[in-house]
């Protein structure tokens, strides 16, 4: 439609996904994901991730739960929530929350409550700024689209 | 100083001369009047002397150089005594002058009373107007005169009687009579003052005995302060000999001191020194200081400060020096003992921040190393990526001008991959991650399948050879995957640089040092000007012999580096003999042990399958390969008088997933025989030495195998009578050949389009990791079928044949390992007994699959979110047949998907 419209916004997007590199929400396997993403599944990386955050509100829901009690805190079900979460998230190249799965993990192993409680909290926190990150990538993509351009391959090395 | 003194006093005893001439009452009178200036100076003499005293009582301070006895000292001394002894001359005469004057007044009033008798006489005898004798009269007038001078004071006598009345003349003797009495009064004080004269005469003498006690108070001062002082002083002449001494501790008297010099009293270290110190001090004239240490029989080792200063006599000529000498050792002792700990100090300090920045430096490299392996980590990935779809690319149509760019495109970037991968071994091994894996081999195969893959890519006319000695055991234990990549290595590089001739490896065993083979590996190449300086640079990272080589042949310089590396690391060394225009053998020497094998029975089905498949003659045991260029892909395999056409590539290339699959699912297959030859060899380690060499003749590889000789080769028997018939070897080696030489992959690629798919199964419970390989796969052109989980994974195997099985090792129910073993528990005994008993619920037609698939071993090719050896190592144990590490990425996938489908 408009050239200059879909110039801007293709540099918008560019820019964006550089910084949430560099930031250190994203890390390769995200390449990887978007590699995947052709004309058969144009929302390949969208679906994966949502499922990936409906994965990771479930799995925190059950993790607190079972954190709750201060004294019999069922670590072996934590640690096998965790192991499911530092999987999928690095699946996706969630780099941060992959990053805090692997602190819980060790607070895990060493029944560490509070350790586990703030890195419970520090996983909430991780994948839902990612969430509205990638929420607002998405934004971006679908104008790219309807501005009638193309999604830019982005060089991230 | 002192002469100045003296003349100012001698002055003042001169001046004091003058007023004794005057009448003491008019003296003072006139001093009144006319010296208000000086009132005291002319008239007390004693105060004069007590003046003159205080010089002296200040002069204690000198009397060490009195003690000392000096010219300066003595002269001092006489000063003071000639002084005193003028000051007593003159008090003298003023006394002696005194009792002059008082006599002649006496004398005087004697002659009053005298005359006041004979005048008495006269107014009794004959009145004074009738004068008798003149001369009486005379006298009479002269005395009347002088009394008048001499008595100013005194009241003419009244008389106020009548003259010549009897009253007159009572009156008037009435009145001399009073001043006789006068006079008397006066004469009597005067004498008084005479004696207290003499008594002041007798204290003025006081003076000198108190010189004398305040010397004797300044040696008992001097002799308290120096009493334990460890001080020696002494005082020496122009020839430096000693004329006095002072000395607390003697060890010397005093008649073996005096009269001598330092030289003659002492021997030892120091002497001299402090000899030549007096010396120069007598010389310049000026007075220093010095820290001698005497080394002497005498006293051992002291160290003295010493104090030289030199001695003048009156007329400013030297005449000596006074010298004074401290005992400092403890303190210099201390003191050196503090400078040393202050240097040891800076040292330490020194050496701490060296060794800080060298652990600041080692910590750079290792980050720097760090970061070159995780950026080349980094890289390999996309570009992986990059040679992958270029090589989906070459499969689709192209036109020669595309296909032509799209190889050079590939050849890059495998270029780039080495080099990447290089840098990661360099990296893993200097780290020390690097892990060797003892997987059993074949090392006749491996020098075939290098040579092999060598040859395939090979561009000159150069015939390679392999040698392989007949003792080499047909199996032995080792990390295949390196020696390999050692040999591919050496090779690659002796092909690069060898124009023409011959490039070829030997294989031997060395039986010394016992339980260690050696791999002696000799590459010859021709035409490589190689310096034997340039020898020393050959394995360092980076380091090519010139720029002007690095130019010409290209390449990163790593290979050798890392061959060097991994030989080491294996526990064998690297070695390079090489000369200009004939060639370069590189050896290395690597200890192995030889494996025992128990699948026999598995073995003898195979190879009688195989043998029904293909009847190919037996190359396990074959000792010698030689190729030619692979240009119009002539292979000649010359075994000893074995022929062997290029008949069995054309049927693996056109059959390759069955054999492969074979290849794969047993990698140890074995013979009989060879089974039997290692069983014979036992817990025994031979050595054997593999040898690449090249020349431009075959003579010359003839010499490099003698020349091997020497290096303990050991002949043993024979075991080329070993018969049966293997053709594991043979597809393995071809194998190895589709996968390294592009053109023949092309081919074989083609050809897998045309077989059915693999079936893959994945195992894994997560969800996003399953859509996300899913669609990895889908991608690569496969489909998958799902497992959550191992119990899942079981049942699915049970239930259809799978060509390969992705399998999560950390999973619920039942975890990867654990489904592993019971898969290969199964492969084994043909049932799922420990399957069931784990409690794992098979229910399916077991006889059915028992007899299709127990020979088959299954690839079961592990996901692990560790990619730490110990875990891999894990995988292995639990009957895993390879790992990938996650996240799983398309290039792991292709990899993996490359290696065990075909």
């Amino acid at each position: 439609m408009n050239t200059t419209v879909v110039a801007q916004l293709q540099r918008q997007f560019q820019d964006y996904i550089v910084s949430l590199y560099q930031q250190g929400f994203l890390d390769n396997q995200f390449s990887e994901l978007r590699k995947l993403q052709d004309e058969g599944t144009p929302d390949f990386v969208s679906e994966v991730v949502f499922l990936f955050f409906d994965d990771c509100s479930k799995l925190i829901n059950t993790m607190s739960t079972s954190l709750e009690q201060p004294d019999n805190v069922d670590f072996k079900q934590l640690d096998s929530g965790v192991h499911q979460l530092k999987g999928s998230s690095s699946s996706v190249g969630a780099k941060r929350v992959k990053n805090v799965c692997i602190s819980f993990k060790e607070c895990c192993d060493v029944q560490n409550r509070e350790g586990c409680l703030r890195c419970l909290q520090q996983v909430d926190y991780e994948y839902k700024m990612l969430k509205t990150k990638l929420q607002e990538l998405f934004n971006l993509e679908q104008q790219i689209l309807q501005a009638g351009g193309t999604i830019p391959q982005v060089d991230i090395s | 100083m002192v002469c100045e003194m003296e003349t100012d006093q001698i002055e003042e005893m001169d001046v004091e001369v003058l007023p004794s001439m005057w009448p003491e009452n008019v003296g003072t009178e006139a001093d009144k009047q006319f010296n208000v200036e000086k009132p005291a100076g002319d008239l007390d003499t004693l105060k004069e002397v007590t003046i003159e005293e205080t010089p002296t009582i200040a002069d204690l301070t000198r009397l060490p150089e009195l003690m000392n006895s000096t010219q300066q000292g003595s002269s001092q001394l006489t000063n003071l005594v000639k002084q005193w002894e003028y000051m007593q001359d003159n008090a003298v005469r003023l006394l002696r002058e005194e009792l002059k004057n008082l006599n002649r007044q006496r004398e005087e009033a004697e002659a009053k009373e005298l005359k006041i008798i004979e005048e008495y006489k006269f107014e009794t005898n004959e009145p004074e107007n009738v004068p008798v004798l003149d001369e009486t009269s005379d006298l009479f007038r002269r005395f009347r005169q002088k009394k008048r001078d001499a008595l100013v004071d005194s009241k003419k006598i009244e008389i106020y009687e009548e003259f010549d009345t009897v009253a007159y003349w009572k009156q008037k003797a009435l009145n001399l009579e009073k001043m006789l009495e006068a006079s008397t009064e006066r004469e009597r004080r005067l004498i008084e003052k005479l004696s207290e004269s003499l008594k002041t005469m007798e204290s003025q003498s006081a003076p000198v005995q108190e010189l004398t006690q305040n010397l004797k108070r300044a040696e008992g001062f001097l002799h308290f302060i120096l009493q334990n002082a460890p001080i020696v002083m002494g005082h020496q002449d122009k020839d430096l000999r000693y004329l006095f001494i002072y000395n607390k501790y003697p060890s010397l008297r005093e008649q073996d001191i005096l009269g001598k010099t330092d030289v003659e009293i002492f021997h030892g270290g120091g002497v001299k020194e402090s000899q030549d110190f007096k010396r120069e001090v007598l010389e310049k004239g000026k007075a220093s200081k010095r820290e001698i240490t005497f080394t002497t029989d005498l006293f051992g080792s002291k160290t003295f400060l010493i104090y030289v200063e030199p001695v003048y006599n009156k007329a400013g000529e030297k005449i000596g020096i006074n010298y004074m000498g401290m005992e400092v050792t403890e303190q210099v002792d201390k003191r050196e003992k503090m400078a040393k700990l202050r240097e040891d100090n800076a040292v330490r300090k020194a050496m701490e921040s060296e060794l800080n920045k060298t652990i600041h430096i080692t910590e750079e490299t290792m980050r720097a190393k760090q970061m070159l392996a995780t950026m080349s980590h980094e890289i390999r990935s996309p570009l992986s990526g990059v040679v992958g779809m270029a090589e989906i690319l070459s499969n689709t149509k192209l036109d020669k001008e595309q296909r032509q760019l799209l190889n050079v495109m590939i050849s890059s970037g495998d270029l780039v991959l080495q080099l990447i991968n290089d840098i990661l071994d360099l990296s893993k091994v200097e780290s020390g991650v690097m892990r060797l894996e003892a997987t059993k081999f074949r090392p006749r195969e491996v020098v075939k399948h290098v040579l092999q893959t060598a040859a395939a890519s090979l561009k000159k006319s150069l015939t390679l050879e392999g040698n392989i000695a007949d003792d080499v055991p047909i199996e032995v234990v080792g990390d295949v995957l390196r020696i390999r990549q050692i040999l591919t290595n050496l090779i690659s590089n002796a092909i690069k640089f060898t124009h023409e001739g011959n490039v070829g490896i030997k294989l031997q065993v060395i039986s010394e040092p016992p339980f260690a083979r050696e791999n002696a590996l000799n590459a010859d190449t021709e035409e490589h000007e190689q310096n034997e300086n340039a020898i020393p640079c050959l394995f360092k990272k980076y380091m090519q012999a010139s720029a002007d080589h690095a130019r010409k042949y290209g390449g990163t310089g790593l290979g050798l580096a890392i061959c060097k590396q991994l030989v080491e690391l294996m526990g064998g060394q690297l070695t390079v003999t090489s000369r200009v225009n004939e060639g370069s053998t590189f050896t290395f020497i690597l200890p192995y042990k030889v494996g025992t094998s128990d699948d026999y029975s598995d073995d003898q089905d195979e190879f009688s399958d195989m043998a029904d498949h293909q009847s190919e003659p037996d190359d396990t045991a074959e000792g010698y390969f030689q190729f030619k260029p692979l240009l119009g892909s002539i292979y000649t395999n010359g075994g000893p008088g074995i022929g062997n056409d290029f008949l069995p590539h054309k049927v693996m290339l056109t059959s390759p997933i069955k054999l492969i699959n074979g290849f794969v699912a047993d990698p140890s297959n074995n013979t009989g025989q060879s089974e039997m030859l290692q069983l014979e060899n036992g817990g025994y380690v031979d050595e054997s030495k593999l040898e690449t060499s090249s020349g431009h003749c075959p003579e010359s590889a003839h010499q490099y195998e003698n020349g091997n000789g020497r290096c303990f080769s050991k002949e043993s028997e024979s075991c080329s009578s070993s018969q049966a018939s293997s053709e594991g070897g043979t597809l393995e080696m071809e194998s190895e050949l589709t996968v390294s030489s592009h053109t023949e992959e092309e081919k074989a690629e083609t050809d897998l389009k045309e077989t059915p798919k693999p079936k893959i199964l994945l195992v894994e419970d997560n969800k996003i990791n399953i859509m996300v390989a899913k669609s990895m796969m889908k991608q690569l052109g496969h489909s998958m079928d799902i497992a959550n989980n191992g119990v899942e994974a079981i049942t699915a195997i049970n239930h259809s044949s799978y060509d390969l099985v992705l399998m999560d090792v950390c999973m619920p129910v039942l975890d990867g390992l654990k489904a592993t073993r019971l898969i290969r528990s199964y492969e084994e005994t043909g049932n799922w007994n420990a399957a069931i008993e784990a409690g794992v619920d098979i229910k399916t037609l077991e006889n059915e699959q028992v007899s299709v698939r127990s020979t088959n071993r299954l690839p079961i090719i592990a996901m692990t979110a560790n990619t730490l050896a110990e875990s891999s190592e894990e995988c292995y144990a639990n009957g895993m047949d390879s790992f990938i590490s996650k996240p799983v990425t398309l290039q792991k996938l292709r990899e993996c998907l490359q290696q065990y489908l075909h």
